[in-house]
């Protein structure tokens, strides 16, 4: 510090801290903060490091069971999969960057979120994301589509980590606020987990990987004039990735992991070298003091207030047990990364930081965690809508023109244009991948043959229409999208993302939707293990619709046993699981065919997806079927082409056997799934079905090369799979008008 | 069979190449740090994996090209060592001057993953032989650089000696003359872009690689 700043109550609102939170830190330190402190506190109260809004009610979820080995409250969640196997995975976002710079924004939210995995002894062996873009006729949709893609695939594809799947929606409620959440999933051994929490006292912390610059420094920072005149002109806050870097940290760490040199490891995230350092502490009750002039630094002159909160990408602290110094020394001098000791764990219960022999912060660590403010905020309930007569939906007279219509639709029509971008084989344990044809991706763990099933999940119009129910949908689509592949589903990640929770409204839709997520995790008994919360997402007070991204991982225990939607074969028998009463209510029809968003969205039997599901998985174990796909968006109909698009074949639907058509094949009732089954299996299928109290009935067969649905469409094969994989790459390329 | 697998800053297809070397060889390779100055004793063959050596920094394969370990593969390779180099092995081998030509950016400008049909054009190079005359293969592809340039001299000359083994059917990056993978003029030495190990499996979606290691398993 070129010379001392004087706290105003200008400085402490620009640091986004509320009067009451400032006579907090007041109390606390018995004194003014400086600059330096005042920052820490800024970003550690801040919304993204305390969950001020979002705390008391993310506790409410089930977050144990007797598979989790880590719930919520380290950088990832852990689960058992048995024979010394664990999985590590956690979704988060990086929503804001990524409308700012898209490629940058995405490219960082995916080493972020390796990085969070990895912390913990676990290998990458899967990225995942959910992205959600405007409308599609939005000027700025194009170029975001095209630089976030980019940017997930020039991390990904560089570090080596397979990017295994993930969704794409377009609506206009994401044209200023779009949604990039990123998933990570990676394989450790039970016995080999990382924590962060620092033990002991005098034990060596080190910082290891990129130098610290001003990228990604605290938005809400004053004017450089009055921060110091000395220093440098602020560079923009936009934190920019190194692939290479983060490649060389996984197998430099992995190596130091496979010693006993590491007592307690943490990445350096949002807010970096501040939040690392105090979580470490505070988790072991520890003090800590940092020489900031040992860190090591990309730019010059740089104060205290900057190295503390800056976001340079690419960065671990860890604390090393006494002895093995040199150790860590060797292995990160091998691969080339920077490192350096940068302090000592303490007694004192403080946070201190020396810079140029001086003390430039001193502040006690238990009240940024404990005191941390934890708002109720006030909420209302969401109105309930109108449950939607199917009698009372216009019914469409050209079928054929409406499942063109929906099948084109830009949150149904192929994906291709985009996961063709990512490196999907690396590693070599993807299975079947090429071809993207299970509801939910497989991962061979390796060397063995058993793997992992992952899928990321949310309906957004479901849950702006009720959040409670759309809740319920998002976990309940993710289980069935597991199930639908033959997995035993575990447990869920998730990454809450909505709009400015100080409105009642949104805090409203928040409430609903994590009361609704967490009733299905109890039913399925199915909890969260991580998560991140993503609020105030909205421009010119307009909120973002409410989108809750459930990333859900089950385990295949022999990959002798799974199914995807590839294979059903000609003369196969199509059956249909679950009830059908035609719901038409905020569904995908109703959008696409009448340009209508009104309706309550389908509710979810919780006990009869439980039923449903298990008799399907038991039906895959049995290799009773040759195809399996859930219902979603787009009901009976799309679900049938997406089968006849993965087996390459043609099939034919039954008409409804009462009701209009419409509905029948375009309604979105949960909880059903479409089965391919050879002729010999299909009369046993219905009659034990029956004897459990499923609703199981024959929808059509499978043959030819057209898709016809009875008394309504009749379409050739290849030219609906045309219209499904042109729409994208026709948009991008800017001939879609 | 003696096999080893070179080990870049930010390979991320060593592990693959080694799995598959294992699978088929019956023996586990050995993994070559870049900064080594000389290969193990008395090697069958060196597999130069994919990835991003380097981060792709500067252009891809080009600071490989440059490291330790590559300039005693290019003195090795001159005394008839087979060397293989697959996606960014094959940049690599372009940069260190052991194959003709480059890899320029993918004429879309934009990274491709997909299973790619291939046609083997060559089935008496030591690495093709195995397919018995078998044309059409598919092995995945995933690349940002691999669209294969040569002036057409070069092209012509590769072409009529039989050093272009593989040919892309349905050309994904732009490469001249639809070019997946050559050999040099004495024969041990090859490149292509589309990554064989990643086709030695049932789960992988297809097993058409497993010849071409064949192919290097039965010259030795």
């Amino acid at each position: 510090m070129a010379k001392k700043i004087k706290i105003t109550p200008e400085i402490v609102k620009e640091h986004g801290l509320s009067e009451d939170e400032y006579h907090i830190i007041l109390d606390r330190l018995g004194r003014e903060p400086n600059i330096n402190e005042l920052g820490i506190f800024s970003v550690m109260w801040s919304e993204h490091c305390s969950y001020k809004s979002s705390r008391r009610h993310l506790g409410k979820f089930l977050t144990t069971g007797d598979k989790v080995i880590q719930g919520p409250g380290e950088n990832a969640g852990v689960i058992d999969i048995g024979d010394g196997d664990a999985i590590i995975f956690k979704m988060e976002s990086h929503n804001h960057p990524s409308y700012i710079e898209p490629y940058q924004g995405a490219a960082t939210g995916v080493g972020g979120i390796m990085r969070d995995v990895f912390t913990m002894g676990a290998r990458p062996i899967a990225l995942m994301n959910a992205l959600r873009f405007g409308e599609p006729d939005h000027w700025k949709t194009r170029q975001l589509v095209s630089g976030v893609v980019a940017g997930i695939g020039g991390y990904g594809n560089c570090v080596g980590v397979p990017t295994v799947g993930g969704e794409t929606n377009f609506h206009k409620g994401y044209n200023g606020n779009i949604l990039v959440n990123a998933m990570c999933v990676g394989l450790a051994r039970t016995d080999n987990i990382f924590l962060s929490a620092a033990k002991g006292v005098g034990n060596p912390i080190f910082y290891v990987g990129s130098k610290t610059g001003r990228d990604g420094i605290h938005g809400a920072t004053m004017a450089s004039a009055e921060f110091d005149d000395d220093s440098e002109e602020k560079r923009p806050t936009v934190q920019v990735g190194d692939p290479f870097t983060e490649k060389l940290l996984i197998e430099a760490c992995l190596e130091l992991m496979a010693t006993d040199a590491i007592i307690a490891i943490q990445d350096m995230g949002a807010a970096g070298l501040t939040s690392s350092s105090i979580e470490m502490a505070d988790k072991g009750g520890v003090g800590v003091e940092i020489n900031l002039d040992n860190v090591p630094q990309r730019e010059e002159n740089m104060t205290p207030y900057e190295m503390m909160l800056s976001e340079s990408q690419e960065r671990m602290l860890m604390v090393i047990k006494p002895g093995k110094e040199q150790l860590a020394f060797d292995v990160f001098n091998k691969w080339e990364l920077d490192v350096a000791e940068i302090g000592k764990t303490t007694d004192t219960g403080n946070l201190v930081l020396k810079h140029k022999r001086k003390t430039v912060c001193d502040i006690p660590i238990a009240p940024l965690g404990d005191d941390a403010p934890n708002y109720d905020r006030p909420h209302v309930p969401t109105p309930p809508r109108p449950v939607l007569a199917a009698e009372d939906v216009f019914e469409t007279q050209d079928y054929n023109d409406a499942i063109v219509r929906i099948i084109q639709a830009p949150d149904i029509a192929s994906k291709r244009w985009i996961w063709e971008q990512y490196d999907r084989h690396v590693m070599t344990d993807t299975v079947d991948s090429s071809q993207s044809k299970g509801d939910a991706a497989i991962v061979r763990i390796h060397g063995t043959n058993k793997a992992v099933a992952i899928t990321t999940d949310v309906t957004p119009r479901y849950c702006y229409a009720d959040p409670y129910e759309g809740g319920k949908q998002c976990v309940a689509e993710t289980w069935r999208n597991l199930t639908a592949v033959g997995a035993d589903p575990i447990a869920i990640t998730d990454c809450l993302n909505f709009g400015n929770p100080e409105r009642p409204e949104i805090m409203g839709q928040f409430v609903g939707c994590i009361d609704g997520m967490n009733e299905a995790c109890r039913a399925f008994d199915y909890p969260v293990v991580s998560g991140n919360v993503s609020l105030y997402n909205e421009t010119n007070g307009v909120a973002i619709p409410p989108t809750p991204a459930v990333g859900g991982v089950g385990l295949i225990p022999n990959l002798d046993f799974f199914r995807t939607l590839s294979g059903a074969k000609d003369g196969d028998t199509l059956i249909l699981i679950g009830e059908t009463t035609g719901w038409l209510g905020s569904s995908i029809y109703l959008r696409e065919i009448l340009q209508r968003e009104d309706g309550a969205p389908p509710p979810v039997d919780l006990a009869v997806e439980k039923l449903n599901g298990d008799y399907i998985r038991k039906l895959i174990r049995g290799r009773r079927v040759s195809a399996v796909h859930d219902l979603s968006d787009g009901g009976l109909a799309i679900a049938a082409c997406e089968m006849a698009f993965a087996s390459n074949i043609g099939l034919s639907l039954n008409g409804p056997s009462s009701g209009p058509a419409h509905s029948w094949y375009f309604g979105e009732d949960q909880a059903r799934y479409l089965i391919s089954v050879g002729k010999n299996d299909v009369n046993p299928i219905l009659s034990t079905a029956s004897a459990k109290g499923i609703a199981a009935q024959v929808v059509g067969k499978v043959g030819g090369d057209r898709i016809v649905g009875a008394g309504a469409f009749d379409v050739t094969l290849e030219g609906l799979r045309k219209k499904h994989e042109e729409w994208l790459p026709n948009f991008m390329n800017g001939t879609d008008a | 069979m003696k096999t080893a697998v070179i080990v870049f800053p930010a390979s991320n297809c060593d592990r693959d190449a080694a799995v598959a070397l294992e699978n088929l060889t019956g023996r586990a390779p050995e993994m070559v740090w870049h900064r080594d100055t000389s290969l193990p004793k008395r090697l069958d063959l060196v597999v130069i994996p994919g990835g991003f050596s380097y981060g792709d920094y500067l252009r891809s394969g080009a600071m490989a090209a440059r490291s330790p370990i590559v300039q005693d593969i290019i003195a090795a390779a001159g005394k008839g060592l087979t060397v293989a180099g697959f996606c960014n092995g094959f940049q690599i081998l372009t940069e260190a001057g052991l194959l003709p030509g480059a890899l320029m950016r993918n004429q879309s400008l934009k990274y491709v993953c997909k299973p790619q049909k291939l046609r083997i054009t060559n089935s008496d190079s030591r690495f093709t032989k195995a397919y018995n005359g078998t044309a059409d293969v598919t092995f995945p592809i995933a690349h940002h650089d691999g669209n294969y340039f040569a002036d057409d001299e070069t092209l012509t000359r590769l072409e009529k000696s039989g050093r272009v083994i593989v040919k892309y059917d349905g050309n994904p990056n732009g490469s001249a003359r639809d070019i997946a993978g050559i050999c040099n003029e004495a024969g041990n030495v090859m490149g292509m872009m589309p990554h064989p190990e990643r086709a030695v499996d049932p789960l992988h979606g297809g097993t058409d690689g497993i010849a071409l290691f064949k192919s290097i398993l039965e010259s030795i």
